[in-house]
C-alpha cells in the first residue's frame, strides 16, 4: 500500500515536472528567442500568410515548378496528412505510378527530351518535401519560362539565386526550395510588367 | 556509390563516441551517488524530491521489491495514459476537437508509449490533442526511459554489490568479501532514487538543449495547435471541391522530439516522425537527431565499465555492439546505393550512375543519412524514422529488421539494450566455460544454473513473441488484408510489424495499415510482454548474482574486457540472431530481393 502512495505521488511529481514545466519552458524560450522558427516558419507575401517555407505545396499550372509528387491523402501536398507512399519497389503498382508521371511530364514539358530526374518521379517520405533538386528546377525552366513568356536565362538566374548547395558529406544534393522559388518568379514577372 | 558517402558515417561515428565517453563519466556519477564537485546540491535536490514524493532516498531494496516497483509505477502510467487516451474528446485543451481514441488504439498506444517501444498505430497530427501529447505522451517519452535506466542502475549493483557502485573501490577480492555482496545491507537501491536521477540529472538537462537547439532549425515550438494560410495556388479537393485555405499543423513538437530521441522513445509528433519538415526541417537538425538515438545508449557503456571498477569492461561491450553495428551500416548503405530500380532508370530514362532511389526519402536528408538513420535507429530501440522503410531496396530493408531481431542490444534503448548486452556476455562466458569444462564466471561471480535459465529467458521470449507473432498474424484475414504491397514484401512488412514490436522498437514497415482491434491487442500484448517479461528476469538475475561470493581471478578465468571476449560476445549475438531468423528473413526481404533484382 506504502508502494502505490509513494507510486502515485511520484508520478504526480513527475507529470507535473515533464508533462507541464518542461514543454512551458520551451514554448517560452522558443517564442521569445525564435517565434519565425518556432511558429512554422510562415511565407508571407503582401502581409498574407501563403504557407510555409518548410513545407511543400502541389503547384499544378505550368507557371509554376511543381513539386515532388505527393503520396498525402485528399489532395498532393495536404499538410495535414503527411505521409509517404509506403509502397514496395517491387510493388506493380508502383512501377505503374512511376510510369504514369513520366508520361505525364513528357507531355507538360512538350518538346523537352532530357532525362528526367528521379526526383520528379517519387513521392518524398513526408508528402511534403519542400525541395525540388536543382536539376529538376533546371527541368522545368523552358516550360515555365515559355508559360510565362519570360525569357529562360532569366528563369535559370533565378534558380542560381535560390540553390541551397548539396553537401557531400551529409550525402545531400543541390536543391532549391520550390515555394520560395514560385514566390520569386511571380515577383519577377511582376517587376518586369510594372517596368 | 562514391567514397563522399562514407564521410557522413564516418565522421558520425567519431563524433558519438567523442560525446558519449565524456558523458557516460558524467552519468557515473550522478546515477551512482558517487562524490562530485555538485554533489551537495544534488543531494539537496533528491532529498527534496524524496520528501514530495513520499520514498526513503536511503532505501535499499532486494529484487523482488525492485521489481515491484517497476510494475506498480508502470501499471499508474498505463492507467492514466489510457485514461487520458480514451476519454480525450471530453478533456481540455484540444482545439480541433478530435475524437477520444477507441479502446483498442488506447490500449495499443499506451503500452507503446509505457513501454518505451513508441509504437504508432495513428498519426499524430490527425489524432492527438495538445493534452494528450504533453501530458500523455511527452511524460511518458521522460519516464520510460528512466525506469530503463534505473533497472539497468539495479542489475550492475547486483552484479557488483553496491558499495562497488557507490564508492568507486577497486574490485579487490578482501574488500568485496567483507563489504561486497555478501553483506547482508546491500541489496539494489532505490528505484524512486534511480528513476529520479536518470529523469532529473541526465534525460532532462539533455533534452532541454536539444529541444532549443532543434527550434532554431524549425521544429515547431507553440502553444497553438494549427495556424492556417491562403495557398499560392489552389488545389482540388477529393469531391471536386477548390481548396484555397490550408490548415498548418503545429504544437509543441521541439520538446517531445527531443526526448523522443534522446530516450530512444522514437515516437513522432507527426505522423511520419522525422522525415516530416516541422520534426525535422534541416541536415543539421537531422544530424543533432541521428547523434541522439545512440548517445545516451552507448554512452551508458562507458558509465557500466566506471563503475564495475574497470573502464574496459564497458568499452568491451561497447566494441561488442560496434562490430556488429558497423557492417550493418556499410552494407545497408551499399545495398541502398547499388540497388538501381530497373523501372525508375527506365522512366527517367537517364544514366544509370544518377538514377537514386528516393521513393519515400526527403532531398534535404537525402539517401545516406537516411539509411544510416535507419540502421542506428534499429539497432537502437528507438524506431523514429527520417524515411520510409517499407520503400527501401529489400535488403537495405531487412538490415534493420535483423537489427530489431538481435533482441535490441547492439546499443539497444537507454538502459535495456545495455541490460539486454550483459545478458549475452553472461551467454557467452557460459558457452565459452563449456568449451574449456570451466565454471563460467563474470564480473568474478559464477554462473550457475539458475542465472542461465533467466538468462535464457530473456533471450528466448522476445524471438518467441516476433515468430508465434507474425505466424498468428500470416494464418488471419485480419492480419493479411491490410498489407499495402503484394508477394513476399507483404510478409516482410508482417515480420518487420512483430520485430518491432516484440523488441520495443516502434519503426515500422508503414504501408501496414495496424489501427485494428487485431492488430492493436497483439501488438500491444508483444510489446507489453518483450518489456516486462524481460525486466523482471533481468532483477531476479540482479538479486541471484548479489548473493553470490566473488571468486579470486585465476590464469583459468576467461577475461571479459579486451579484443577476445568483443569479438566472442558480438559473434554470440549474431549466431542467435541469425540462427533464430534466417528462414523468416529468407521469405520476407531475401525473396523480395530476388524479385527486384530481376524486374525488368
Amino acid at each position: 500500500m506504502k508502494t502505490l502512495v509513494v507510486a502515485v505521488r511520484t508520478f504526480l511529481f513527475f507529470t507535473v515536472l515533464t508533462g507541464i514545466v518542461y514543454p512551458m519552458m520551451i514554448t517560452g524560450i522558443a517564442q521569445t528567442l525564435f517565434p519565425f522558427q518556432a511558429n512554422g516558419s510562415i511565407a508571407q507575401r503582401d502581409g498574407v500568410a501563403v504557407g510555409s517555407e518548410l513545407l511543400g505545396q502541389s503547384f499544378r499550372n505550368p507557371r509554376y515548378f511543381q513539386s515532388r509528387p505527393s503520396a498525402t491523402a485528399s489532395f498532393p501536398g495536404n499538410a495535414m496528412a503527411g505521409s509517404g507512399s509506403n509502397l514496395a519497389l517491387t510493388n506493380p503498382a508502383w512501377a505503374e505510378l512511376v510510369r504514369h508521371r513520366a508520361s505525364e511530364l513528357r507531355q507538360v514539358q512538350e518538346n523537352d527530351v532530357a532525362a528526367i530526374p528521379v526526383d520528379l518521379l517519387t513521392a518524398s517520405a513526408s508528402g511534403l518535401d519542400p525541395h525540388i533538386s536543382k536539376r529538376a528546377a533546371m527541368f522545368q525552366a523552358t516550360r515555365v519560362a515559355s508559360a510565362r513568356g519570360m525569357s529562360l536565362e532569366r528563369v535559370t538566374a533565378l534558380i542560381d539565386t535560390l540553390v541551397e548547395p548539396g553537401r557531400m558529406e551529409l550525402g545531400t544534393i543541390d536543391r532549391v526550395n520550390v515555394l520560395r522559388l514560385n514566390l520569386a518568379m511571380d515577383a519577377e514577372e511582376k517587376t518586369s510588367v510594372s517596368k | 556509390m562514391n567514397a563522399a558517402d562514407w564521410i557522413l558515417p564516418g565522421v558520425y561515428l567519431f563524433v558519438l563516441c567523442a560525446v558519449a565517453l565524456p558523458l557516460g563519466r558524467y552519468m557515473a556519477l550522478v546515477l551512482s551517488g558517487r562524490p562530485h564537485r555538485g554533489s551537495r546540491l544534488q543531494r539537496s535536490i533528491e532529498t527534496k524530491i524524496a520528501k514530495l514524493c513520499g520514498f526513503d532516498p536511503n532505501d535499499d531494496m532486494t529484487w523482488p521489491r525492485y521489481a515491484g516497483c517497476v510494475l506498480v509505477f508502470s501499471i499508474i502510467c498505463l492507467a492514466v495514459v489510457f485514461g487520458l487516451l480514451n476519454l480525450q474528446g471530453s478533456l481540455p485543451w484540444n482545439a480541433r476537437g478530435f475524437e477520444s481514441l477507441s479502446w483498442h488504439l488506447s490500449f495499443n498506444t499506451a503500452v507503446s508509449f509505457v513501454t518505451n517501444t513508441n509504437w504508432q498505430a495513428y498519426s499524430g497530427e490527425s489524432t492527438m490533442s495538445a493534452l494528450s501529447q504533453a501530458l500523455g505522451l511527452t511524460v511518458q517519452n521522460f519516464l520510460s526511459a528512466a525506469v530503463g535506466i534505473a533497472v539497468m542502475m539495479a542489475l550492475i549493483r547486483g552484479l557488483v554489490g553496491r558499495l562497488q557502485v557507490e564508492g568507486g573501490r577497486l574490485p579487490s577480492t578482501t574488500q568485496s568479501e567483507v563489504f561486497g555482496s555478501n553483506h547482508p545491507a546491500t541489496h539494489l537501491g532505490s528505484f524512486w532514487l534511480d528513476l529520479t536521477r536518470s529523469t532529473v540529472f541526465v534525460l532532462l538537462p539533455l533534452s532541454i538543449l536539444l529541444a532549443i537547439a532543434l527550434v532554431t532549425q524549425g521544429v515547431v515550438q507553440t502553444f497553438r495547435e494549427q495556424t492556417t494560410v491562403k495557398l499560392v495556388e489552389p488545389v482540388t479537393g477529393p469531391d471536386g471541391t477548390t481548396i484555397e485555405d490550408q490548415h498548418l499543423p503545429l504544437g509543441m513538437a521541439a520538446s517531445q522530439v527531443a526526448i523522443k530521441q534522446l530516450g530512444t522513445n522514437g515516437g513522432g509528433f507527426f505522423g511520419v516522425n522525422s522525415a516530416h519538415p516541422f520534426e525535422n526541417p534541416t541536415a543539421l537538425s537531422n544530424f543533432l537527431q541521428l547523434l541522439a538515438i545512440l548517445l545516451i545508449p552507448a554512452a551508458l557503456c562507458e558509465t557500466f565499465g566506471i563503475l564495475v571498477g574497470d573502464v574496459w569492461q564497458g568499452r568491451t561491450l561497447l566494441g561488442a555492439m560496434l562490430i556488429i553495428f558497423v557492417p550493418c551500416v556499410v552494407a545497408a548503405e551499399w545495398a541502398e546505393h547499388a540497388g538501381v530500380s530497373q523501372v525508375l532508370a527506365q522512366a527517367s530514362g537517364g544514366d544509370l550512375s544518377d538514377v537514386d532511389n528516393l521513393e519515400g526519402k526527403e532531398l534535404r536528408l537525402g539517401t545516406s543519412s537516411s539509411v544510416l538513420w535507419a540502421v542506428a535507429t534499429t539497432a537502437a530501440s528507438n524506431g523514429s524514422v527520417n524515411c520510409m522503410h517499407d520503400s527501401l531496396t529489400p535488403l537495405a530493408g531487412l538490415v534493420p529488421m535483423w537489427l530489431m531481431q538481435c533482441g535490441e542490444v547492439v546499443f539497444g534503448g537507454v538502459g535495456c539494450g545495455l541490460y539486454g548486452m550483459i545478458v549475452f556476455a553472461i551467454v557467452t562466458v557460459f558457452i565459452a566455460g563449456l568449451m574449456v569444462g570451466r565454471t563460467p564466471e563474470y564480473l568474478g561471480r559464477k554462473i550457475e544454473a539458475r542465472e542461465m535459465k533467466l538468462a535464457a529467458l530473456v533471450i528466448l521470449i522476445p524471438s518467441i513473441l516476433v515468430l508465434m507473432g507474425t505466424a498468428v498474424a500470416v494464418m488471419r484475414t485480419e492480419g493479411t488484408s491490410v498489407v499495402s504491397n503484394p508477394g513476399p514484401h507483404a510478409f516482410s512488412q508482417i515480420l518487420y510489424a512483430f520485430s518491432s514490436a516484440g523488441n520495443n522498437n516502434g519503426s515500422a514497415f508503414a504501408g501496414l495499415s495496424v489501427n485494428s482491434p487485431f492488430y492493436n491487442v497483439l501488438l500491444g500484448l508483444a510489446m507489453l510482454i518483450s518489456r516486462f517479461g524481460l525486466i523482471v528476469p533481468v532483477l531476479a538475475l540482479a538479486g541471484a548474482m548479489s548473493k553470490k561470493p566473488v571468486v579470486p581471478r585465476t590464469t583459468g578465468t576467461l577475461p571479459t574486457n579486451g579484443p577476445l571476449f568483443a569479438v566472442l560476445l558480438a559473434g554470440i549475438v549474431v549466431l542467435v540472431g541469425a540462427l533464430t531468423f534466417v528462414p523468416a528473413l529468407v521469405l520476407g526481404p531475401v525473396a523480395d530481393h530476388l524479385e527486384f533484382i530481376a524486374q525488368k
